[in-house]
């Protein structure tokens, strides 16, 4: 009994979502590495313009984004590690799977340590 | 009689068909490398640097000007920063010129987006250096010294 096509897009598995997620993450990071340096650069220009800009970084909803791009740095981290383990450990692409899960694991952990850390203190008092 | 029998393609291989030796050398094999290599090296200092800047103590809330200037104040801090800056940002640089590669399929699309992104490169990567080494973290402002623990009185 034949069956009906799936379709021609590919839609690879863990291997090609971790792919993906690495790209974007990565582009992420890069351009707020492209902001990050200009913002610390003004300490060069006078002690108030540093300030009053980083102060931009201290309201509510910057406490969010922070802590979605730290969420962006510590996958492109622990999924970079993993791409290391498979090129270069000999059983690496055949555990790649359960690495990646190994690597979600660990980023849920980091990011509820990290978030409840930086969530209090950017939103509690001051 | 015998007849030799040359080693299947050892030495043989047409120009076209090598993987190296052409006019980009193994730069490639290089860059995929140094990703690897910079990747280990950059999650020690950034992991580091959120964690001395954002985690301890009053964590977002104590930093500012002074907060900077007590940090560059050391140089150990200052080789930190430096290192992040050029690992994270040739890192950074390559990474999105293998996604240049990939999804600009027009050569002059190409090569305009690369122009672009090494010149950015270039100029952060520039700044920042300067700014880590010519930062003076005890200026003084309208003829009043700023205070700072770390600077003479």
């Amino acid at each position: 009994m034949p069956t009906k096509p799936a379709g021609t897009l590919y839609r690879g598995r863990e291997g090609m979502w971790s792919w993906v997620g690495h790209r974007i993450t990565g582009v992420v990071i890069f351009f707020f590495l492209l902001v990050h340096v200009l913002d610390t650069s003004l300490v060069r220009v006078s002690p108030e313009a540093y300030t009053a800009v980083i102060g931009a970084y201290k309201n509510p909803l910057m406490a969010l984004g922070e802590t979605g791009l730290v969420a962006a740095i510590v996958f492109h981290a622990f999924n970079g590690l993993r791409i290391i383990a498979v090129d270069f450990w000999k059983k690496g692409a055949k555990y790649q799977r359960q690495m990646l899960w190994a690597v979600l694991a660990l980023w849920v952990v980091t990011m509820l340590a990290f978030s409840i850390r930086h969530l209090s203190l950017s939103l509690g008092g001051h | 009689m015998t007849a030799t029998i040359e080693s299947p393609r050892s030495g043989r291989i047409a120009p076209q068909y090598r993987r190296s030796g052409g006019s980009r050398g193994n730069f490639e094999m290089i860059a995929w490398l140094f990703m690897r290599l910079s990747g280990v090296v950059l999650v020690v200092l950034i992991f580091g640097h959120l964690f001395v800047n954002l985690m301890v103590g009053e964590g977002i809330h104590a930093i500012d000007f002074g907060f900077v200037a007590g940090k560059w104040a050391d140089p150990f801090w200052q080789f930190w920063d430096l290192a992040m800056l050029w690992l994270a940002m040739l890192h950074g640089t390559n990474g999105v010129r293998t996604i240049i590669n990939d999804y600009a399929e027009k050569t002059s699309t190409r090569r305009w987006l690369k122009t672009v992104l090494y010149a950015a490169a270039v100029v952060i990567i520039l700044l920042g250096t300067l700014v880590i080494f010519t930062f003076n973290p005890c200026p003084v402002v309208n003829g009043v010294a700023l205070p700072g623990g770390f600077c003479p009185a």
